[in-house]
């Protein structure tokens, strides 16, 4: 299988604080792979290391190929990325969202145009493309903006709480989508607090105290800490951390 | 650099789809420049006055006339003696009192004579500018009565205001306003909108994407540009037609050093938006941290020649002060380039040193 992502004792120091403890592990090619941990535990810090945002004090991390020390300008342009704050722009239309972010990671006029036209179909928008982002509701902005994120076809796409504060339907609406970037061979990289979403991913691992106790996929996990559910496996992990916001 | 169009075409339409941001940005100047123009001015006229004439001959009865004549004093009471005086004061009813000595005429064709202005200095600004418009009255009377004679102990006051002639305030708050409005814009608007994104986590976005950081910045700041541009055309133009305030220097020259006085703000705005985290925060420091010092270092309604020491010193690192002094030069004395390198110069390097902070900034941020 093609690994896609590629973790090898990274670490990231600020001081004294290690926030992220010599974390090893790999991500294969259209792998949906959770990355889970309570507040604080270091998967955002993770997460902007792979992403490019942040250089890591030491160990090495190659992503799409590439090595975050050296090559983080061809990671930026093979990534997508979704934030868990909102990251759409509310005074733009949907349309001029979609061609803005297609915009800056350079697609052609008429590719975006055809990519564009493409999505708002599939996302059965129709005349809401031309309404302002900002009069939508919360659920159609996350599920437009992880489409935007992908519409440059990335290998990776690390979306960073992506569900947060959106009701159960929707929820599973946005997880078929990522399943279906998923079967188009973009792997996702998923942080999230709900362990039900957990139970959708590929594999998950679990980030206490800035290291990785746990990583498997869901149906191991159970097996492996005796426990009925994602909730309970999690709980018993975290339960151990020293450090919490 | 498609990709940077791309970028300042989402700028523009930020900025267009704000109307409420728009409307300051272009309300500001206009509003300013009608309450400057029409409202507030310098220009102190009808002053009323009390005249205590002590010689009641032709000549200081034709004085009195001359004075009542101007557009400046309006002869209020004539009094009887100088408590008289003292009580029209203490009322509020006069400006200024004109005390003439017994034997004007008489005195004035001998060896001359001297009159006594009192001014009430609890306004000090009006009481030096009423002040300086009776001396000029007087010296003008003189002037007319004794010019034909040969008279050695007549000293003649002649006092010419260079560059302004009429003493017309819009002279000295054309530039002002023009100055302020550009720091306030310039650097506040810039500021905020960069934190905007900051805010709205779509920076991190933009910052994910193989769009080059300084792009980002670069192009958020180009809009504001334009629109400032936009003000100090519509100032200009305002200042034309309103005030009749014609542009007696360079127009090329001045739109030039306008344009690079827009771009020493922009860049302080930049930096600030890389200091800080929310968009209060960049109103804050904008507007109190920078309007301020702004304002009074300018030089606009506070002549820094007489402000303590390190006051004067600290003046020189306030941006408004040299912009505000190329614009009096351009604009008024009509003077060339020749005389405002020194300020050019200082304005350049500070841009450049907002620039290269904001970028060290910037790079830390990304660590």
């Amino acid at each position: 299988m093609e690994r896609v992502i590629m973790a090898d004792k990274l670490t990231k120091k600020f001081g004294d604080f290690t926030a992220v403890n010599a974390i090893s592990f790999e991500v294969y090619k259209g792998e949906i792979f959770g990355f889970l941990g309570a507040n604080g535990a270091g998967k955002t810090t993770a997460m902007r290391i792979l992403s490019g945002l942040s250089y890591p004090s030491s160990g090495k991390a190659m992503v799409a190929g590439f090595d975050v020390y050296e090559e983080s300008e061809e990671i930026k342009k093979n990534i997508g990325y979704m934030s868990q704050k909102f990251s759409l722009y509310e005074n733009l239309t949907v349309r001029e969202n979609i061609r803005f972010f297609g915009g800056i990671y350079g697609m052609g006029r008429k590719e975006l145009k055809n990519a564009s036209e493409q999505l708002i179909e599939r996302l059965q928008l129709g005349p809401e493309a031309n309404k302002l982002v900002g009069s939508l509701p919360l659920g159609w902005k996350q599920k437009i903006a992880f489409s935007v994120a992908i519409l440059h076809r990335p290998k990776v796409v690390f979306l960073d709480e992506p569900t947060g504060g959106v009701d159960p339907i929707t929820r599973r609406q946005f997880w078929e989508l990522i399943y279906e970037a998923s079967e188009q061979g973009i792997t996702a990289f998923v942080t999230t607090h709900y362990m039900d979403e957990a139970e959708y991913c590929d594999r998950v691992s679990i980030m206490v105290d800035g290291a990785i106790a746990a990583l498997d996929s869901p149906l191991m996990l159970k097996q492996q800490f005796n426990a009925a559910s994602m909730d309970a496996v999690f709980l018993q992990l975290a339960r151990g951390a020293k450090r919490s916001e | 650099m498609k990709i940077f169009l791309a970028f300042i075409k989402k700028e523009f339409r930020h900025v267009w789809r704000d109307r409420r941001s728009l409307t300051i940005l272009l309300g500001l100047p206009i509003m300013m420049m009608l309450l400057f123009g029409f409202a507030i001015s310098n220009e102190v006229k009808d002053s009323k006055i009390a005249v205590l004439d002590y010689s009641n001959d032709a000549m200081s009865k034709q004085l009195i006339d001359r004075i009542g004549q101007s557009n400046y004093f309006t002869v209020f009471e004539s009094v009887r003696n100088e408590a008289a005086i003292e009580s029209a004061f203490r009322k509020g009813n006069i400006r200024l009192a004109l005390i003439i000595p017994p034997n004007f005429g008489k005195q004035m064709s001998k060896e001359g004579s001297s009159i006594r202005i009192i001014a009430d200095a609890s306004d000090p600004n009006t009481a030096n500018i009423v002040t300086n418009y009776m001396n000029a009255i007087l010296a003008d009377f003189i002037k007319s009565k004794f010019s034909t004679q040969q008279e050695p102990l007549n000293i003649k006051v002649e006092s010419r205001m260079l560059y302004n002639p009429q003493l017309k305030s819009s002279y000295n708050f054309v530039p002002g306003v023009m100055t302020l409005i550009m720091m306030l814009l310039g650097t506040m608007m810039t500021a905020v909108s960069i934190v905007k994104e900051k805010e709205m986590g779509t920076m991190e976005v933009l910052l994910v994407s193989p769009m080059k950081p300084i792009l980002v910045i670069i192009s958020k700041a180009i809009p504001y540009l334009v629109l400032c541009f936009i003000d100090v055309l519509l100032i200009l133009l305002m200042s034309y037609t309103l005030l009749e305030m014609p542009v007696r220097g360079n127009i090329p020259l001045l739109l030039a050093e306008s344009l690079l006085f827009i771009l020493t703000t922009l860049s302080f705005g930049l930096l600030i938006s890389n200091l800080v985290a929310s968009q209060q925060m960049a109103m804050f420091i904008s507007l109190v941290g920078f309007l301020m010092p702004a304002l009074v270092f300018s030089g606009f309604m506070f002549p820094i020649e007489n402000m303590p020491l390190p006051l004067q010193i600290i003046s020189n690192v306030v941006p408004t002060k040299w912009y505000f002094y190329i614009l009096k030069t351009i604009m008024i004395k009509g003077l060339g380039f020749e005389y405002i390198i020194m300020p050019t110069i200082i304005l350049i390097s500070m841009t450049l040193i907002f620039i290269l902070l904001t970028l060290r900034n910037f790079k830390i941020r990304l660590m």
